[in-house]
């Protein structure tokens, strides 16, 4: 009774309310990170350094009017922040975030569950997240939002086919779809696999940014072309959730990258004996270690870069990512066979 | 007993949502509810065993198949309603009635096989546990010769859909 | 207890509204989406024998049922976006150029 319901219901729980609390402070540290890049000091009111910015930003977003435009679409207009909110939620049931630890007496691990095809899960998830921009942008019967939507959608389509190619050449080196399994595999190997698959790791990387819609591909919140993008006709918590599922995505692909590539929850060099005092830091701290780096690196990386054209999206997506993922799939096939 | 309330949970909300899809006055419901029942599908799939299938239903049919149909509809945005005009030919009740007499014969054979069900085969074993391991061993192996034939057709579609779409090529 | 009958039941069902879809509609996208629940229903039937054997064949034939509907969907909209652009309708009961 308690293995079956009271501590998973209680992991999905903490996990939920971890994230949620972490998507607000993500938009706390993206504000003071390109504050810093941009020499400003960033938010500095509410708190210490700005530190219950998160807590204003709530408050204003929930107690803000709600408005629905008049000729759209409502049953559709309400469904759309749904729809891109709950898969961006619900992938974190199979992400890895430690090994097995003990709490009271009582081996925990530390994920929701173990499925045997946790990463066709998550890819399949997020591909069902495409439908909240769309509708949204068809609900709103505004131009801009519809333009965007339309935009953004290609996009996630586009990159998705080569994040997934990609991925399969992980597969490939793991052996097994399960998520706790491919972290298993880089402990057997006693290297991460962004060595032994640096052109996958850079591939999803990018494809990464463009499925969160991230600079510099964030075309579909264009400001300066889209006013804001599919979300325009949006406000109040509506808004908010379309902002919360952006910040989720973030943090789903910063943890599935480091599960992939980084070893998940397993310090550097695993599994070797020299470096076995790496152990001493608990599994999870490893992994939001590493996970912090990747969400800094995103809006190190948003500071950094301009945005690009829309074509030159599309051509760096068809005619330069699923071309290397193919050639990748099938050298990483070759060795594969060839020292097995 | 959990698995009974499982099944018609699920089966309800496929049917619901089916019918809905048929019923539903602007086709962007429609594409959204046939969204749902395929989740449902999925679920289904997942309730009897076949997770990899479970999951591939939501990647290729909902995020994939059905991601299309959306965009169809979004670019086919019609001034006058889609059905305004009826061919004075058509008969739609002779198209119920045909659906009806179909549902009987199908129903007819099910329950012809509830009263005899037919015995039990033994399973073939396959050299690999798991359930995606399993599809992907009879795919890669006996079916290898059908699996290429379907990836051939899927790029024959690719260009066709390619060819039939562009303005001028 | 759910026996293969069930499951029988249900694709037959499901294939009926398929088909009322398919016969009822005039919106030659609505009759896709009618023809996709109908291959939905075929596949619920081969799975759930797939599980009543044992056998993962079954399975194997759905994935090449959702590949030949994915083929399918690709070609059938873009002979609808074909269409449109030159009727401006995607009404069935006007398309009938081929009719005398």
């Amino acid at each position: 009774m308690v293995d079956t319901f009271v501590i998973p219901l209680l992991k999905i729980v903490i996990v939920l309310n971890a994230t949620l609390v972490g998507v607000t402070y993500m938009v706390l540290l993206e504000r003071k990170v390109i504050a810093w890049a941009q020499s400003r000091l960033g938010p500095m009111r509410v708190g210490p350094y700005g530190i219950l910015q998160p807590v204003a930003d709530a408050v204003k977003l929930m107690i803000k009017e709600d408005i629905t435009p008049v000729r759209a679409d409502k049953w559709l207009f309400t469904a759309a922040p749904i729809i891109s909110m709950v898969p961006a939620l619900i992938v974190y049931a199979v992400i890895p975030f430690g090994s097995e630890v003990s709490l009271f007496g009582r081996q925990v691990t530390l994920y929701i569950t173990d499925i045997n095809v946790g990463l066709l899960y998550v890819v399949s998830v997020a591909s069902v997240g495409v439908y909240g921009i769309i509708l949204a942008g068809y609900a709103s019967n505004s131009k801009y939002p519809l333009l965007a939507s339309l935009r953004a959608s290609a996009q996630l389509i586009s990159y998705e086919v080569a994040v997934t190619l990609t991925l399969v050449s992980v597969v490939v080196m793991a052996g097994s779809l399960s998520m706790v399994q491919i972290v298993n595999a880089q402990y057997n190997s006693h290297v991460w696999f962004v060595f032994a698959q640096p052109v996958a790791f850079v591939l999803v990387l990018i494809g990464g940014l463009a499925e969160t819609n991230r600079a510099p591909f964030d075309l579909p919140e264009a400001e300066q072309e889209l006013t804001g993008g599919f979300h325009t006709e949006y406000s109040g918590m509506r808004f908010a959730l379309f902002f919360l599922a952006e910040y989720a995505n973030m943090i789903v692909v910063s943890s599935v990258v480091t599960t992939l590539f980084l070893g998940g929850w397993l310090p550097p060099f695993p599994n070797v004996a020299a470096f076995g005092f790496l152990y001493y830091v608990p599994s999870w701290a490893w992994f939001l270690l590493k996970s912090f780096v990747f969400l800094y690196l995103f809006i190190w990386i948003r500071a950094t870069l301009p945005r690009y054209r829309y074509d030159q999206l599309m051509n760096l997506g068809w005619k330069v990512l699923i071309p290397i993922a193919i050639a990748n799939l099938v050298v990483t096939g070759i060795v594969r066979v060839l020292l097995l | 007993m959990g698995e009974a309330i499982a099944f018609y949970i699920i089966a309800g909300f496929i049917l619901i949502f089916a019918v809905l899809v048929v019923t539903a006055k602007e086709a962007v419901h429609s594409v959204v509810f046939l969204v749902i029942d395929f989740l449902f599908v999925a679920a289904l799939y997942a309730s009897l065993g076949a997770e990899f299938l479970a999951i591939i239903q939501i990647l290729v049919y909902a995020g994939g198949i059905v991601v299309l149909y959306l965009f169809v509809v979004m670019l086919v945005n019609l001034k006058r309603p889609p059905e305004a005009y009826a061919d004075p030919h058509r008969r739609t009740t002779l198209g119920f009635a045909l659906s009806a007499a179909m549902l009987l014969e199908i129903g007819v054979i099910a329950s012809y096989g509830y009263v005899k069900p037919a015995p039990a085969l033994a399973a073939v074993a396959a050299p690999v546990t798991g359930n995606t391991e399993e599809v992907g061993w009879l795919l890669y192996t006996s079916y290898l010769i059908p699996f290429e034939i379907a990836s051939m057709l899927l790029l024959v579609a690719m260009i066709g859909a390619i060819v039939l779409a562009k303005r001028e090529l | 207890m759910i026996t293969p009958t069930h499951y029988m039941l249900l694709s037959a069902a499901l294939f009926t509204i398929g088909v009322v879809g398919v016969m009822v509609r005039r919106n030659i996208i609505i009759i896709f989406m009618s023809i996709e629940l109908i291959l939905n229903a075929v596949n619920i039937n081969l799975v759930a024998f797939s599980n009543q054997l044992q056998n993962a064949v079954g399975q194997v034939f759905a994935i090449f049922i959702i590949a030949v509907a994915a083929a399918e969907a690709a070609v059938g909209l873009g002979i609808i976006l074909a269409f449109f652009r030159n009727k401006e309708t995607v009404n069935i009961d006007e398309m009938n150029l081929m009719r005398w």
